[in-house]
């Protein structure tokens, strides 16, 4: 192997690969039982970028060489760089001694579409089953659905991936045909569709066969760029819940833009990236898939944006200040989630520590609760705040506690056009 | 107060429970550690590290205790911690007080505390099992050292043993002079005494694979390529990966 050339080509592929944002390496639980080589389990971040970001999985691209020209992507094809591509067995040597490293979970393989979307899949479809079959390699696989690529094919991939993914790209079709012309919806959801599909038809047929081979086992993701186009947060997150209802997406990643091009279409080089709305996106993200949150609590018509300047709980709170104070000795498990202040790991230790003794405010505060956030909301016996607090003081005095990590980079939602 | 000294290992510490059960030692301050006794300790107890008595310690826990409470505690126990088998001690004399399972009890200091530092001790292990480097010898080992925080070693013996079936490996910790060694068959505990410096490169000339220097370098170039400058954040970069754990990262070295 040339050193230099390979090197190069890692370069390109992976620096191209890095803007779809999707590091997960669990909800796969695939047992190393033939003595190959790997395990799935809850995931782990082996490394973690300067921009702080886990690296789970080797994540390239087989090529940036693309027949599209979508203005949000780097590898569009009126754009002028250098291109490469990775030979089959490359890509899966490159796999193989990260892996043995103990450098990476698995694989996480994408690419630019050559020739038509089939021939493309095929080639990923090939290395995974290289992997797979070959090396007994056991580690995590995620593949990249190529959009329109046929039914026969995403169905092969299946069996050899823990995930697929497809990219939704832009939150609503009308932004997807202004930057993404040769790109259409349809070629999107069909396969999410098959996808969807096919899991529950594995699920089923796993129950009256045992030795059934499983099918995507780590079920399916998407992504949409955000901040690119002047959609609302309300509609970004709709689009999500529906994600989650209809297609049941494991997960929704939200990748805000990151200025590449000089195309009037976009933000001009040298905008900030969104990462404070892309941050409040995945907390709203979290509260509808672990806090019992519906999408209307969080953004309805009158509220289309969320607050920047606090969390999309405590903003839900401070709209909803009847609901409160709350017992946290008697209140049920589901409202203690919903205070400020209480993640789902408290909320447990709340629920199983008051069937001892009676909780207060100081065991709260050895639990790890941040009882400066949470005091306006909750009462624990005779212990709550007297003063009867306005939404806005709480979140002035709140706000003034601590110096938001964010503040020097704030970028609000301004409209773009 | 009473000196309780036991040997130091997690099978002489439920002896040393058994003991002060059957001694009726009031009120023990066990340490594993050889320390000079002092005047304070003239009625200290040396612990005899038995089988039989650990294991009936072991067996009552079982009972009293789910698996994860039993888990947390041998978690709890890896911390080495200072004075940690009082806390121990007391939460175990709690669970065997009891009727009813005690460990969810995070109103009590104790249960709260062995909560607490079994988790810390788990997210080393965690950590751990991300942050093993592997270099290829040429004589096809797959060689690592760590520095973790606490004895973790007999925590991710089983992630690495499931996940390498068919490499052998050997992962050393260079504070705890010991490493566990799989020889595609099983682990063991190895102690090698070192006589070079693990940091010193020069010292490992000669011993690598040809193809070792290939992959660090192609996976140096990875980890920088997958970097989006446009986002950078130290802050949150080192919180991740604290320094102190960068001397033994290919990526960060």
């Amino acid at each position: 192997m040339n050193t230099d050339r390979i090197t190069e080509k890692l370069s390109i592929l992976a620096d191209a690969a890095k803007y779809d944002v999707s590091c997960s390496s669990s909800g796969s639980k695939r047992k190393n039982l033939n003595k190959g080589l790997g395990t799935t389990g809850n995931g782990i971040c082996h490394a973690y970028t300067e921009d702080g970001r886990c690296v789970s999985l080797l994540k390239i691209l087989l090529t940036n060489v693309c027949i599209f020209d979508c203005a949000y992507c780097v590898s569009r094809k009126s754009n002028d760089i250098k291109r490469a591509a990775f030979t089959v067995q490359e890509v899966v040597d490159l796999t193989i001694n990260f892996y043995r490293r103990n450098y990476i979970e698995g694989l996480f393989i994408s690419s630019g579409i050559f020739t038509n979307a089939d021939y493309t899949m095929e080639r990923l479809v090939l290395i995974a089953k290289k992997l797979r079959t070959e090396h007994k390699f056991n580690g995590y696989i995620h593949i990249k659905t190529i959009p329109g690529a046929s039914e026969e094919i995403i169905k092969e991939a299946g069996l050899y991936a823990d995930r697929l993914s497809i990219n939704v790209e832009m939150p609503t079709e009308k932004s997807l045909a202004l930057l993404a012309p040769d790109k259409k919806r349809i070629d999107m959801i069909e396969p999410m569709k098959i996808v969807k599909q096919a899991i529950i038809e594995n699920r089923e047929e796993k129950k009256l066969f045992k030795n059934t081979p499983i099918f995507a086992p780590a079920g399916q993701s998407t992504q949409m760029v955000i901040g690119a186009t002047p959609e609302t947060d309300l509609e970004i997150l709709y689009l999500a819940n529906g994600f989650y209802k209809k297609m049941n997406m494991r997960r929704v990643y939200y990748s805000g833009y990151v200025p590449i091009s000089n195309d009037n279409r976009l933000p001009a080089i040298g905008t900030p990236v969104p990462m404070v709305r892309e941050n409040r996106l995945y907390q709203a993200d979290w509260l509808m898939r672990f806090y019992g949150f519906e999408v209307h609590e969080i953004v309805d018509k009158n509220n289309p944006l969320l607050d920047m300047d606090i969390d999309p709980k405590l903003s839900w709170a401070l709209r909803n200040l009847q609901v409160f104070p709350i017992d946290v000795n008697i209140a049920d498990y589901k409202l203690i989630l919903r205070v400020p202040g209480i993640g789902v790991q408290n909320a447990k230790k709340i629920v199983a520590a008051r069937k001892y003794t009676a909780i207060g405010f100081a065991h709260l505060k050895k639990m790890g609760i941040s009882i400066n956030r949470a005091r306006y909301f909750i009462k624990a016996g005779n212990e709550y705040e007297i003063k009867d607090w306005q939404p806005s003081e709480i979140k002035h005095s709140i706000l003034s506690e601590g110096a938001s990590k964010y503040k020097p980079n704030f970028s609000s939602q301004i409209p773009l056009f | 107060m009473q000196l309780v000294l036991y040997d130091g290992t997690w099978i002489g510490f439920f002896s040393a429970i058994f003991e002060i059960y059957e001694y009726k030692i009031a009120d023990p301050l066990i340490s594993g550690r050889e320390v000079e006794i002092g005047s304070i300790f003239s009625n200290s107890h040396k612990v005899h590290t038995d089988e039989t008595k650990t294991r009936r310690v072991i067996n009552k826990l079982r009972q009293k205790l789910s698996p994860v409470g039993f888990s947390q505690l041998y978690k709890t126990f890896l911390s080495e911690e200072k004075e940690i088998e009082n806390v121990m001690f007391r939460f175990i004399r709690y669970a065997l007080s009891s009727k009813n399972s005690i460990e969810n009890n995070y109103a009590d200091p104790d249960v709260l505390m062995l909560q607490q530092v079994s988790r810390k001790v788990h997210r080393e292990k965690h950590r751990m099992e991300a942050f093993v480097r592997f270099q290829l010898t040429k004589d096809q080992l797959y060689y690592a050292v760590i520095q973790p925080d606490y004895n973790v070693l007999p925590l991710i013996m089983k992630h690495f043993k499931d996940r390498y079936a068919d490499q052998r490996w050997l992962i050393y910790d260079v504070i705890r002079k010991y490493g566990i060694y799989y020889d595609l068959h099983k682990v063991s505990e190895v102690s090698i005494d070192f006589n070079f410096d693990c940091n010193d490169e020069s010292s490992f000339a000669g011993i690598y694979n040809e193809e070792e220097n290939l992959y660090q370098v192609l996976w140096k170039q990875y980890f920088k390529s997958v970097n989006i400058e446009a986002r950078k954040n130290t802050r949150l970069h080192i919180q991740h990966m604290p320094k102190r754990y960068w001397k033994y990262l290919v990526e960060k070295k």
